[in-house]
């Protein structure tokens, strides 16, 4: 079942020369993790604002093309409508908590939505749960840490019970320990609500153990769509994009003519090619 | 030389920030200050061009009491870059914000214009050098607060958090940019928790957490030892917890990074095949 | 002067009576100490609707933050008793005039300290002020503390720089703000723009009827308040109208310059 279908879409700002974006052709089953990565102004966070109607609707410009969530098409639609399909957090915790506690803040997308008292305290608990942050709900969001707040803005957009979930370098602003606790929630919500989940990130290492598929995009355009053993290869090197340093470590080996069979993505996989390498 | 003995530091009505921390700092050095976020890194270094001044125990810069010099003063020798360059951007163009500071100091008006100019074609920002730094983008405004700071030649350059939100080209021309600084006998200190980053460029570590220093060594010595990481809350670099996992494997612990590795694993390698009787291809 | 005044409106979680009391409760309150301070000139009633604040400070236990709001307010009250005596009014009026000040600055004071912003836009909303006004006041007054940091890291990153505020002269002085203000204005509307896309990616708009997982009642304490204010401010009508007050009298003349 398809989640999000982009067809030729292309995008360029109000005001700029050249499009952000080019003809850019994605289609993403329901449920998928996806990595989406590239250089800087490669167009990642311009597709992101498409998929919630950020763009065209924040951000004018020329857009072009079609865009089908759960197979309907968005075009004309709000982000206020769209935010019950397609829920977005940023990257800066402090500029998306709106409240002065937890839960008065993960309830916000709902009282906008005019859910009724009932319903919305069930599912905010229930959100608040699933991000493991019960505990923290009566806490001003100031009293947090990063990681903490991002686990709040998550539960605050998965309230809104969206079927896909877009993520924009959320880990930017967090230490490393904190960055794989929150990658690590946000890979147990996509398996166990089978939320279709799209993360945005420069820190490969962190990710790629739970990405189905990574998708490159270059210069507004995709570069490379799949896997991340295939997508890791020498094109993504010479793209420029900060590959895991396992994988890195066997492209060299690689140039330097050992026969190495794929490209590791995780320190086990290094580990186990590494080994075979040396047996064989 | 810039040197911390026993200092504390907490901010009015708050809790403690710095205990009792002691550092030294040698001219030239290269040395990365990490740990979690609120362990005290960017306090830590404010106090090094004299933005804060302690509450307890006393911090010099080339052997100068901070309390006896003013902010300007201190600034002459110790750079300060921000982490986020939104927060100095002001000027009309790149060339105002670069000649700011050399009048702050009072540079004659022709060391300005030859400075400027030069530090512009360094950071290949010369194109830009009439242009507003407010229609730059978010890697190139960096660039050019790096720039502004740079451009009065301090001996002692501090960043703070450099590496947030670059993409891999842009953390690889840092790392290049920090070396040439080196070259140029310049003390760089950069505070950040980016553990690949700090395995490429190998400078000393200095592990703060919770206002104490628990760690204080070269980086492959710091990066692997993943007690002291863990109550940092980083992470091992990726090559060092591969090198963890081929322990039988008689691997030296003192690889972090991909380039070292690969060097010892082609040695390896070859040394097993040639060690192998031949075998059918 | 500066942030020690501004301190003074700053809301902390405290766990007092006050805090409790519903917002709408308060506010009368305040308007109470407001209207009655408005009304008079004597220097003891004043005194006295001063004085009448502190119980209240003491039940909230922000004592040492209003004091250091009152510290704060020094140089704007000396400011309003110097113009007012140099321009011809006498001692005694001037005197009453800032104790006026520093009765309403502290009744407000006292409002902003205990009540949330969170709890005044229920306030506003139950009261029916439109929603994207009430949002947007507890926005603002969310954000004083966060643009206050940034106004500070952009003053140490400038400071940094060599720029040095305190030299110079006057207009020199005012000159070193922009490097000041242009950052900071630039940081708040990012912010802003932010902050705007995250709202809307929360449905902020998405129908008339917002509802409120949280709402405001007033309890016997809040119409006790009420009341209690109610009754001070006729008694205030009454010793306005009917009581003599004693007048102050300072036997000394200023020589009149204008």
């Amino acid at each position: 079942m398809s989640a999000i279908v982009v067809r030729d879409l292309s995008f360029t700002y109000a005001g700029a020369e050249k499009p952000s974006m080019e003809n850019v052709n994605i289609s993403i089953d329901k449920g998928e993790f996806v990595v989406f990565t590239g250089p800087s102004g490669c167009g990642k966070t311009t597709l992101c604002r498409c998929l919630n109607g950020l763009i065209p609707n924040f951000y004018s410009g020329n857009l072009q093309g079609e865009i089908k969530i759960d197979d309907i098409d968005i075009k004309g639609k709000s982000t206020a409508e769209l935010a019950t399909h397609v829920g977005f957090v940023f990257q800066n915790p402090e500029n998306q908590l709106f409240s002065l506690s937890v839960e008065r803040d993960v309830a916000f997308g709902l009282e906008n939505l005019g859910i009724p008292r009932e319903e919305a305290l069930q599912r905010i608990r229930w959100a608040m749960e699933a991000t493991g942050i019960l505990d923290l709900r009566y806490k001003a969001p100031y009293e947090l840490s990063g990681g903490q707040q991002q686990r709040a803005a998550i539960a605050g957009v998965l309230a809104m019970r969206p079927s896909i979930l877009v993520l924009d370098e959320p880990t930017s602003f967090l230490d490393p320990k904190s960055a794989q606790e929150i990658v690590g929630v946000i890979a147990k919500l996509n398996r166990e609500l089978n939320l279709t989940t799209l993360l945005v990130e420069h820190r490969l290492d962190v990710v790629s153990r739970y990405a189905n598929r990574v998708i490159v995009m270059d210069k507004g355009k995709i570069a490379l769509d799949g896997p991340p053993s295939e997508v890791y290869d020498d094109q993504a090197r010479l793209i420029g994009i900060g590959l895991p340093r396992v994988t890195m470590l066997f492209h060299l080996l690689r140039r330097d003519g050992f026969p190495v069979a794929r490209n590791p993505i995780t320190v086990a996989q290094a580990s186990d090619e590494l080994r075979r390498l040396i047996r064989q | 030389m810039i040197s911390v003995e026993n200092v504390s530091f907490n901010y009015p009505g708050g809790p403690e920030v710095l205990h009792k921390l002691n550092l030294r700092i040698n001219d030239g050095e290269f040395v990365a200050i990490m740990g979690e976020n609120g362990a005290g890194k960017t306090t830590l270094v404010k106090m090094f061009n004299g933005l804060l001044r302690p509450a307890q125990g006393r911090v010099a810069v080339d052997n100068i009491d901070t309390r006896e010099k003013s902010v300007a003063q201190l600034s002459r020798n110790v750079g300060l870059i921000f982490q986020n360059p939104d927060h100095q951007l002001f000027a009309e163009t790149v060339g105002e914000e670069l000649a700011f500071s050399l009048r702050n100091f009072g540079f004659k008006e022709e060391v300005i214009q030859r400075r400027v100019t030069n530090l512009l074609t360094a950071l290949d920002l010369d194109r830009y050098a009439t242009s507003s730094p407010f229609v730059l983008s978010g890697g190139e405004r960096k660039r050019v607060a790096l720039a502004a700071i740079l451009v009065w030649d301090p001996k002692h350059i501090i960043m703070d958090e450099p590496t947030i939100g670059q993409d891999y080209l842009q953390k690889d021309r840092l790392r290049n940019f920090i070396m040439q600084l080196g070259s140029q006998g310049k003390t760089v200190i950069i505070v950040t928790h980016d553990v690949e980053f700090v395995a490429e460029c190998k400078p000393r570590v200095v592990l703060l957490s919770r206002g104490r220093v628990i760690g204080d060594g070269s980086a492959v010595e710091i990066l692997t030892n993943s007690q002291l990481l863990d109550q940092a809350s980083l992470v091992m670099p990726q090559i060092a917890m591969l090198m963890n996992e081929l322990k039988d494997l008689a691997i030296p612990p003192a690889i972090i990074d991909a380039y070292s590795a690969r060097e010892f694993l082609k040695n390896k390698l070859r040394q097993l095949i040639a060690v192998r009787p031949p075998k059918e291809r | 002067m500066s942030l020690k005044f501004v301190e003074g409106f700053k809301f902390t979680r405290i766990d007092s009576p006050i805090h409790k009391l519903d917002p709408r409760a308060k506010f009368i309150l305040t308007l109470g100490f407001f209207a009655a301070s408005l009304m008079f000139t004597n220097v003891y009633a004043l005194l006295i609707i001063f004085v009448a604040q502190i119980p209240g400070v003491l039940l909230a236990k922000t004592v040492s933050r209003w004091l250091r709001s009152m510290r704060g307010g020094l140089f704007l009250g000396v400011f309003i008793f110097a113009m007012n005596a140099i321009f011809g009014t006498s001692l005694v009026s001037s005197l009453a005039f800032t104790l006026r000040f520093f009765a309403i600055m502290s009744s407000f004071s006292f409002f902003f300290m205990t009540t949330s912003a969170d709890d005044l836009g229920l306030a506003l909303e139950q009261v029916h002020v439109p929603y994207s006004i009430s949002f947007t006041f507890t926005t603002a007054v969310r954000l004083v503390p966060t643009m206050a940091i940034d106004a500070q890291t952009v003053v140490d990153a400038q400071r940094s720089r060599g720029l040095e505020l305190d030299k110079g002269n006057f207009i020199k002085r005012i000159k070193n703000y922009i490097p000041i203000l242009i950052p900071l204005i630039i940081s708040a509307i990012r912010r802003s723009v932010e902050l705007a896309e995250a709202l809307e990616s929360r449905a902020f708009g998405a129908t008339e009827e917002r509802t409120s997982i949280v709402t405001l009642t007033m309890r016997l304490p809040d119409y006790l308040v009420v009341l209690a204010t109610i009754i001070g401010l006729a008694l205030a009508v009454y010793v306005y109208f009917r009581v003599p007050l004693p007048t102050l009298v300072i036997p000394v003349q200023i020589p009149r310059i204008f």
